[in-house]
């Protein structure tokens, strides 16, 4: 078991190669800084590609007007730039469209990490340069050390400079090539005062801050020691793929717990970091429990922030739900066999952790053997916000108007019970009424009514009465008592009523699905499905929701009834529309691609491709919520199913009728063919029959005799000919392979047009080790036949018509030669038309016989041309793919 | 065989009836004429026919079971008149019992040709013992002798070589199905086996063939099977 390689490094290769299919490859030339020359390596190279041949042009190059570096621009061609205009000043960027409409081998793009102008497509310029190599275009490109994200904070540590502008770590990990360019720190300070370096802020400021030689050495360290992590990296996976796995162990996997506090990101980070060196598997993971799901809005933007924090540095994040985040983290972690948990050190006060308990304590006791680190941070922006909720955010005056009419009753009833009851019955009365204000009114009401019940006993109750004095210190403890138990209880109370009305939400939005489900299925028009979810959508989210389904027809997007869905797109959201629908992915306000729209665009991906996109516009405040999100993709989801179910329905349905269709044309054409080769044989066998006669004296009659017969043969070969295209043209048509010798087949081939080729000097050269061919022989003796008609008929009597067969590597090759006249240029290809004739005037045949060996190929998954001999004369080269595996035939 | 050999055509088209019988000459041969698959095979019983031309798109019975039919109660020689095309109904016609077959058009001079060589295979069997050697050209076989001559030098032939080439010249000129040879040669298990008579196929053409590739003796009937041609 022990050399048995890891599956999950099995798969990493896969992917490895996957990727490697297809996909543009990029160069990543990375600095530690600016001015370390990265655009002069890159475009020195790109000069060297040019040189070796390639098509290179520069996507995007800083002018910094150096002159060396652009002496070095020079002799390659610049993609024209894209103007934005940003509120009235224009600015130039790379043009993505524009570079991939003129498809050239290799880009050059500088600046990575560059952030785009509103109004293209994706927010950043690495975004670009994805979509360039998945457009299996070459890139080259630059970027400096501190845009790596995970090492965004290490880099804001060293120069007190937060950049914002960062790039996912996975793009420099996952690039193909990475080249650090690099001088000493001495040198580039060297340059900077020689004013070689363009910095964009005052050269003294960036000198004193930025470019210290203690600064330059620590990115410097970092960026060489990356890149040496990286290669550490790529050797270990190129071990793995020669089979050394000797030095890997299980697989790593960390699960880092994002929770709703800055920290987080902080947290992400390093485990970013540790996943990096470690080669482990990052999974983020937020629980979404009951208290989560009562998170100020601000809160929930974080989790979603540190989220795709973690993915965009190639993790894999997971939303859990429960009551108990710790129990749900870790029952995910066993069942992911994670190694190690991450967790943000908590920054609370320790008396709340006296009461409520710590997470990390909490964890670290149920963990089993699974490590947790713990993290600190510096950041203190203390506990999460609580929600309150919207309808209670404003002044609750009701609710304080209930507390104080409830404190008013329970004193009504508690001056009536006064003289009969025990003072500390009366304290129940108060608790009662504070318990009903919390269940029905906000906290702060039920707060309210405990401080006043609080007061109204003391003033009316305790003496001396009248007076908030109180003469006995006893009763001190009593207050204290009563107010503990009332906050306590409204405290219990309001949660308890939060959790149900975060149930009934979870309930609501349930069975909404639910229903969308149950009526989906039950629609099988595809106009109806869309309208139906869309006033669906708009109930649940409150949006303007329009669905725009992709027509199989035509690959457009078409949209229901206008009148159903009020959703009205500019004419550059169809432009969005059209990305999401060739890449699956969501885009629109809120994402990093193309979030100037207004709406959100999400697609519809069913299991064979996306089906459509459904467009939703916000009418209040966009819906950042990845719980929420996340239910509208289900929708999108329960959409695309059921439009990929109507699709199927359709599908079928065809098929249905093609299967119809099929029988129909084949009754037809074995009537047809019967009805014409019936007559015809009786014409040319009466024919035959004249001619031999010999009552037939006259010369004549002899000859018309003659005519007939060679006529219907004709007839009946163009009969043959129209019958055999139209069988073949159908596409549908089921071929009876079975294993065939070409000797035979030519042999046979050759004895059908012997009386054809009588004129005709006829040679063949057959190779010994042809194998035999699963193929259909009668389609491939035709396609022979074919030839060699074509040959008896185009080329003058006296003409050497040459059959030979070889192979070659995985194929067989068929050629018809002759050293006849040679075809008019651009006729090779012309020739394999339906119908055409090498000149206007030819009058012999129908030009189907070559239609038909190309179709005869072509269903055997073989190919045929035509080549002009340069001896003279026309070659006509079929190729069949080999069977795999010839079977044995036993001797004797 | 009669004098005049009995004819017996059965067709539904009355054109293509009419043409046969013109193509036979009334002083060489008797000819009846049935337009449906019923009335045949009462004419086949009526008149004990010495062949039977059969279409194979009758108006009531399939011509393939019009032939399994007459397989029943007589061995009367049966030649099929079918499209081309149409080989998968050839074979079922073949191996339910028919002798051979015409492809639609066909001349008057190859439909004599298969009758003339069908009735001497009937004689033949007929006949005590099978004509002891075939030749062609410069090809002789010696089928009591077991011997093989090409150009009067002797060829040595494998058992299942000479199983087949035997079982060929005892049809010769008239076609064989890959099944029927498959089941004489090598046993009712390799009924399917095609690809043994495309190598063994081949490797008598290299032995007995001045030009394999283009044979004088042993021609293939795509999709259908094999014939040893006769002069």
């Amino acid at each position: 078991m022990a050399d048995r390689p890891d599956p999950d490094a099995l798969l990493a290769q896969l992917k490895e190669e996957e990727r490697s299919n297809g996909r543009g490859r990029i160069k990543i030339y990375l600095g530690m800084a600016a001015g370390v020359g990265k655009t002069y390596a890159m475009l020195s190279d790109g000069q060297e590609a040019k040189r070796r041949g390639e098509d290179v042009v520069i996507g995007y190059v800083e002018p910094h007007g150096r002159p060396e570096t652009e002496a070095l621009t020079v002799g390659l061609e610049q993609v024209p730039l894209a103007t934005h205009d940003y509120r009235g000043v224009s600015i130039k960027e790379f043009d993505l469209d524009a570079a991939v409409r003129r498809k050239p081998q290799l880009v050059l793009v500088d600046e990575l990490a560059h952030s785009n102008a509103p109004g293209a497509r994706h927010k950043k310029r690495w975004q670009d340069v994805q979509e360039l190599l998945q457009e299996g275009i070459d890139v080259f490109t630059t970027v400096n050390i501190q845009h790596i994200e995970s090492l965004n904070d290490v880099v804001a540590q060293i120069t007190g400079i937060v950049v914002t502008e960062t790039i996912p770590d996975s793009l420099v990990y996952d690039a193909d090539e990475v080249e650090v360019v690099d001088i000493p720190p001495q040198e580039l300070i060297q340059r900077l005062h020689e004013g070689k370096v363009y910095v964009p802020t005052k050269v003294d400021q960036a000198l004193s801050s930025f470019f210290k030689k203690s600064n330059l050495s620590a990115l410097r360290e970092l960026a060489l020691r990356h890149t040496a992590e990286r290669v550490d990296r790529q050797v270990r996976t190129y071990r793995a793929a020669e089979g050394a796995l000797e030095p890997w162990h299980t697989k790593e996997r960390i699960v880092v717990c994002v929770g709703p506090n800055k920290m987080s990101l902080r947290v992400v980070r390093a485990a970013a970091r540790m996943a990096g060196t470690l080669h482990a598997e990052l999974i983020a993971v937020s629980v979404d429990s009951p208290r989560q799901s009562m998170l100020g809005e601000a809160d929930r933007v974080r989790v979603v922030e540190a989220l795709r924090l973690a993915e965009n540095l190639g993790a894999e994040t997971v939303t859990l739900s429960g009551q108990d985040i710790v129990s749900e983290v870790i029952r995910f972690a066993q069942s992911r066999n994670v190694t190690t948990i991450m967790v943000g050190k908590p920054i609370r006060h320790r008396w709340r952790e006296l009461v409520f308990g710590s997470v990390v304590d909490t964890m670290v006791r149920h963990s089993g053997d699974i490590n947790v680190l713990v993290i600190t941070g510096t950041d203190t922006t203390g506990t999460p916000q609580r929600l309150i909720p919207k309808q209670t955010e404003r002044t609750d005056w009701r609710g304080y108007g209930l507390a104080a009419g409830v404190t008013l009753a329970a004193t009504g009833i508690c001056s009536l019970m006064f003289n009969r009851f025990e003072r500390i019955n009366l304290v129940m009365v108060y608790l009662l009424g504070v318990t009903y204000v919390a269940s029905r009114k906000s906290r702060w009401a039920a707060t309210l009514a405990a401080f006043l019940a609080v007061g109204t006993f003391d003033f009316f109750f305790v003496p001396p009465t009248k007076s908030f004095a109180v003469s006995d210190v006893q009763y001190i403890f009593t207050f204290a008592v009563m107010l503990v138990v009332a906050l306590l209880t409204s405290t219990l109370t309001a949660r308890l009523r939060e959790q149900t009305v975060a149930a009934s939400i979870r309930e609501r939005r349930t069975a909404a699905l639910f229903n969308l489900s149950r009526k989906l299925s039950a629609t099988r028009s595809r106009i109806e499905i869309g309208t139906f979810t869309a006033a669906k959508i708009k109930e649940v989210f409150g949006c303007d929701v329009g669905v725009l389904i992709k027509s199989r027809a035509t690959g457009k997007l078409f949209s229901g009834p206008e009148s159903e869905s009020k959703f009205e797109f500019k004419p550059n959201e169809n432009a969005v529309a059209l990305w999401v629908l060739d890449h699956g992915k969501m885009a629109g306000a809120g994402t990093d691609t193309l979030p100037g729209s207004e709406g959100l665009f999400l697609p519809l991906n069913a299991e064979n491709g996306c089906v459509g996109v459904l467009a939703v516009k916000w009418t209040g405040d966009p819906v950042r919520d990845p719980a929420q999100l996340h239910f509208l993709e289900n929708f999108a989801n329960q959409l695309a199913v059921a439009v990929e179910r109507t699709n199927l329905a359709k599908d079928s349905h065809q098929a249905m009728l093609q299967v119809e269709k099929e029988r129909l044309r084949n009754s037809l054409l074995s009537s047809v063919s019967h009805d014409l080769r019936t007559p015809l044989t009786i014409i040319s066998g009466a024919a035959d029959r004249l001619r031999e006669s010999v009552h037939l004296t006259d010369s004549r009659d002899l000859e018309l005799a003659q005519a007939i017969a060679v006529e219907s043969e004709r007839l009946g070969r163009q009969v043959r000919n129209l019958l055999d295209m139209t069988r073949l043209d159908s596409g549908g048509v089921e071929l009876n392979r079975e294993w065939q010798s070409i000797e035979e087949l030519v042999g046979s081939a050759l004895s059908r047009t012997e009386h054809l080729l009588q004129c005709h000097i006829v040679k063949t050269e057959l190779a010994a080790d042809i194998p035999l061919l699963m193929v259909d022989g009668v389609l491939v003796e035709q396609a022979i036949v074919n030839l060699l008609e074509n040959a008896a008929r185009h080329t003058p009597a006296g003409t050497e018509v040459k059959v030979s067969a070889h192979t070659t590597p995985g194929q067989v090759i068929l050629e018809v030669a002759n050293n006849g006249p040679c075809l008019a240029e651009g006729e090779e290809d012309r020739i394999f038309d339906k119908f055409y004739r090498t000149s206007p005037k030819a009058t012999q045949g129908f030009g189907l016989g070559l239609t038909i060996c190309k179709s005869i190929m072509e269903a055997h998954g073989g190919t045929i041309r035509a080549i002009n001999n340069q001896e003279g004369g026309v070659s006509f080269m079929m190729t069949l793919p080999m069977s795999e595996s010839v079977p044995e035939v036993p001797l004797g | 065989m009669a004098d005049r050999p009995k004819i017996v055509v059965i067709d539904d088209e009355v054109q293509m009836r009419r043409f046969l019988r013109a193509s036979f000459d009334p002083s060489d041969s008797e000819f009846f004429e049935a337009e449906n698959g019923t009335e045949g095979i009462r004419l086949v019983a009526r008149t004990n026919p010495d062949v039977v031309l059969l279409d194979l798109g009758l108006p009531d019975i399939d011509g393939i079971d019009v032939a399994r039919q007459l397989r029943e109660w007589t061995q009367v020689p049966i030649i099929v008149l079918s499209a081309r095309g149409r080989e998968k109904d050839k074979i079922e016609a073949l191996d339910a019992g028919a002798d051979d077959y015409l492809t639609k058009p066909f001349g008057v001079g190859e439909l004599l040709a298969r009758i003339r060589v069908t009735l001497r295979h009937v004689a033949r069997s007929k006949g005590a013992e099978a004509e002891p050697v075939y030749e062609s050209g410069e090809l002789k076989v010696d089928l009591p002798m077991r011997r093989v001559f090409v150009a009067c030098k002797e060829v040595h032939l494998t058992p299942i070589e000479f199983k087949l080439l035997s079982m060929l010249v005892r049809h010769q000129g008239m076609v064989l199905t890959h099944r029927q040879l498959l089941m004489e040669v090598w046993g009712p298990a390799y009924c399917e086996e095609t690809h043994y008579l495309r190598v063994y196929m081949g490797q008598l053409r290299h032995k007995l063939e001045s030009e394999p590739a283009r044979p004088k003796h042993i021609a293939t009937e795509p999709g259908v099977g094999y014939r040893l041609l006769v002069d």
